[in-house]
């Protein structure tokens, strides 16, 4: 069997990339779920927001300690597998990318060891405002890291000179004409999982009978948020859905599995697309609604796949199933929403077992939820690299082997295997133990020793 | 197009230096990570363990900057050896994902403690392996055609690249046995000083044997070196080897808390000098020099802008947060 490198390395940076968003999906929202906490228990002085806030605080520190480690690996796959990627698109991207990175260790430096050790070495407001940067700080990561990746969707601001991207404008650059949708969509949907894994962790408590005042809190005030923005998200959503239909309207066929350009377009619920015949198997359609939803009116048109010649459109397959994942679980967050308007009204949030049921299973749904929709834009953009202009074929380093990539690939399974699962274990114990358990715990937090306060207050006496 | 300023050399010193920060920094923690495997007991593990607990994982972050710096700044020398390296920065990464997930694990996931200790010392002395062997390579230079690596994944493998990988073990245990003379007392400290003198003679022997063999590997390098008058502006470089060497042979035998570690860092600074004054203008040996390899003036400009800011208050921090944890640390996690 002929081993490619080329698929081989698209799978090694699905995989290390898919392991490595799971991580920004949930400390991004975290980070400002806890400056919310801090700023609430700054205000009203109320001091089970702290506690909970607390509790967040320690898995949060184990979320983004996986996420330095799983990130560390993640730019040099831009070089050991994508070389020529590179050497063509680093004077756009390599800025980009950098800046994400003096932004994460900015924050990481500057704030994060305030927020995990500083609560007593410093004031309260001083407290809050690196919750606040912190916070601040994931955003900033995911502007620079989505600019980047919708540069590769929507190219715009650049020349071509010998072959390489060199920069013209680095406004139209940043702000391509995807970005702002791929940004909000992005991290409101990272707001989203976070928002059922705090639900999820609330709903566990309840059922399991303890800490209830704070898992009602915990409960109330993330299905308030989630009121918002999972509508919110759905509207994004489609505004995202126009963008793709007017800058990669393959991606866009891909999704909905149309073969032919038409007008007043049935929306396609299930079919197996077959690429070799051209067709669906199995369709099962509801007229008129894919023109509707795509185009906003009912004879609007949609472009087939059969426009584009066979090596440019992408895989049919992929896209469409996973686009109907991401929005059926997107169409179940928003029942579990107008459920719990129900049950808030009737008084019943909190002491209804099947809905903490329903809630508990909706966080690993979510974090799904984002794969499927990562899964969606990225292998609709092929088989470029570049939209239109790069492709992913010569992408790679031309010394590199099927068998050599098989070999890391292996080794990036194997060590995410062992790695995940244990970080997911040491998550799960901080939720057993529950948000009452903060201060009586070993001396070592998160690997690092007692606070900075009692060293300074030691280090006064001794010179040794 | 055409650059009014000349970005290359301020880059060159930007990422020079930083690519010397993450040598120095995770050297000496990835050195006390190997040199924790010859820990008697739990308890000298976990003072050895929580000397860097604090400062780890800032230090690894400068490999992140470096390797997108040099994406930014010198694209070109990124998609050639980065490719040409590819099995050492594999070994490299997944060893310091096991190391720094040990971290954390150790202390949560206590049923498998020992697989973690073992976890971070073997990933330490991998990732130190791993990186050692590229610097061999990467003074012997590359198989390259245009733009692209055109040699074999295998290349990186000679006798020259086992010597300096080796050669770094021990050198980044020199960085580790300073660190820990500094940061630790008693029983421990002594232990160190004495894998200090180890390291210390094993460094000195290895930064002979470079110098001899890298001149005699390439015929420029000599000329550099030995040609009049190069060897007269050159030899400071040598001498203060040679007393940074037996000033930290004095500093291991004597009462000195410090001094092994300065001398330590003083022994790779010259060594770092030493390569640079080799390779000068080279960025991808033997083929590209750092203007050559050099992003369009405007990207680099654009990131600088943001850089000038951000790294001087990276830098402070940093340099706080050394401070912060200053003085000993004790089994029990306070420092003292």
């Amino acid at each position: 069997m002929e081993l490619d490198p080329v698929f081989l390395s698209r799978l090694q940076f699905a995989w290390v990339v898919a392991w490595h968003i799971l991580l920004p999906a949930f400390t991004v929202g975290l980070a400002s779920y806890i400056a919310v906490l801090e700023g609430i228990h700054l205000f009203t002085g109320r001091e089970i927001y702290l506690r909970i806030s607390m509790f967040w605080i320690k898995i949060f520190s184990v979320s983004f300690g996986m996420g330095v480690v799983s990130g560390v690996i993640m730019p040099f796959q831009f070089g050991t597998n994508w070389s020529r990627f590179s050497d063509a698109t680093a004077d756009i991207l390599g800025p980009l990318l950098a800046y994400e990175g003096l932004t994460a260790f900015f924050l990481e430096a500057a704030f994060l060891g305030v927020l995990l050790f500083g609560r007593k070495l410093v004031p309260p407001w001083a407290h809050f405002t690196a919750a606040l940067m912190v916070a601040l700080g994931t955003l900033f990561s995911s502007f620079w890291i989505l600019a980047a990746n919708s540069w590769m969707h929507t190219p715009a601001g650049y020349d071509i000179v010998e072959g390489r991207f060199v920069p013209r404008d680095w406004i139209e650059i940043i702000f391509n004409p995807s970005f702002p949708y791929r940004l909000a969509h992005t991290v409101t949907a990272f707001y989203v999982t976070t928002a059922f894994a705090v639900v999820a962790v609330a709903a566990w408590l309840l059922r399991s009978g303890r800490f209830a005042a704070e898992a009602r809190i915990m409960m109330s005030m993330t299905l308030w948020l989630l009121s918002l923005l999972v509508p919110l998200q759905i509207l994004i959503g489609d505004f995202h859905g126009l963008n793709t239909r007017d800058h990669q309207p393959a991606k866009l066929a891909a999704i909905e599995a149309r073969w032919e350009t038409a007008r007043s377009v049935p929306l396609t619920l299930f079919a197996i697309p077959d690429e070799a015949s051209e067709t669906n198997r199995f369709e099962v359609d509801v007229p008129y609604l894919a023109s509707l939803i795509v185009t906003h009116s009912w004879d609007g048109e949609i472009k087939g796949l059969k426009d584009w010649p066979r090596e440019d459109r992408p895989p049919v397959a992929i896209p469409f199933f996973a686009f109907r994942i991401m929005v059926g679980i997107g169409l179940l967050m928003l029942a579990v929403v107008i459920v719990s308007w129900w049950l808030r009204f009737r008084g019943r949030l909190f002491d209804t077992a099947w809905f903490q049921r329903a809630c508990f299973l909706m966080a690993p749904l979510s974090f799904i939820a984002v794969l499927a929709g990562w899964t969606t834009t990225e292998v609709g953009r092929q088989p470029w690299t570049i939209y239109g202009l790069m492709r992913t074929a010569d992408s790679v380093p031309p010394s590199l082997s099927g068998a050599e990539v098989l070999i890391s690939l292996l080794g990036y399974v194997v060590v995410y295997l062992i790695i995940f699962p244990a970080g997911v274990m040491v998550m799960a114990n901080f939720v057993r133990k529950g948000p009452d358990s903060i201060e009586s715990d070993s001396p070592i937090e998160s690997g690092r020793p007692e606070r900075p306060t009692r060293i300074q207050i030691q280090s006064e006496g001794e010179s040794s | 197009m055409t650059p009014v300023l000349d970005f290359v050399p301020i880059w060159t010193l930007i990422l020079g230096a930083g690519i010397f920060f993450y040598v120095l920094l995770d050297g000496f923690d990835l050195g006390v990570g190997m040199l924790y495997g010859l820990a008697p007991d739990v308890e000298t593990r976990n003072i050895v363990m929580n000397s860097i607990a604090p400062v780890w994982d800032g230090n690894e972050t400068w490999l992140v900057l470096g390797g997108v710096g040099l994406l930014a700044a010198f694209p070109l020398a990124f998609a050639i050896i980065i490719p040409a390296l590819y099995f050492p920065i594999l070994a490299m990464l997944l060893a310091l994902v096991f190391r720094g997930v040990a971290f954390e694990f150790r202390f949560r996931d206590s049923p498998h403690r020992s697989f973690w200790d073992h976890g971070f010392c073997y990933g330490s002395a991998i990732a130190t392996f791993a990186q050692g062997m590229m610097l061999g390579a990467f003074i012997q230079g590359f198989e390259v055609e245009g733009r692209h690596f055109t040699g074999s994944a295998l290349d990186f493998i000679t006798p020259f690249s086992l010597m300096t990988a080796i050669a770094l073990m021990f050198g980044y245990g020199l960085l580790g046995a300073g660190w820990l003379i500094l940061k630790t007392e008693g029983e421990i400290q002594a232990a160190a000083r004495r894998h200090g003198k180890v390291c210390l003679i094993a460094v000195l022997i290895a930064i002979a044997v470079v110098s001899i063999w890298t001149p005699l590997m390439n015929e420029d390098i000599a000329r550099r070196w030995f040609s009049w008058p190069n060897i007269a502006f050159l030899s400071p470089v040598p001498i203060a080897t040679a007393v940074s060497a037996f000033g930290t042979w004095r500093a291991l035998n004597g009462k000195s808390e410090a001094g092994s570690f300065i001398g330590a860092v003083l022994l790779f600074a010259l060594s770092y000098i030493g390569i640079a004054i080799s390779l000068w203008p080279m960025i991808v040996p033997y083929h590209y020099d750092l203007w050559e390899a050099a992003s369009s003036a405007r990207t680099q400009a654009f990131l600088l802008v943001g850089t000038l800011f951000l790294l001087p208050v990276i830098l402070v921090y940093t340099g706080w947060s050394y401070w912060v944890f200053r003085g000993k640390v004790r089994g029990d996690g306070g420092y003292h």
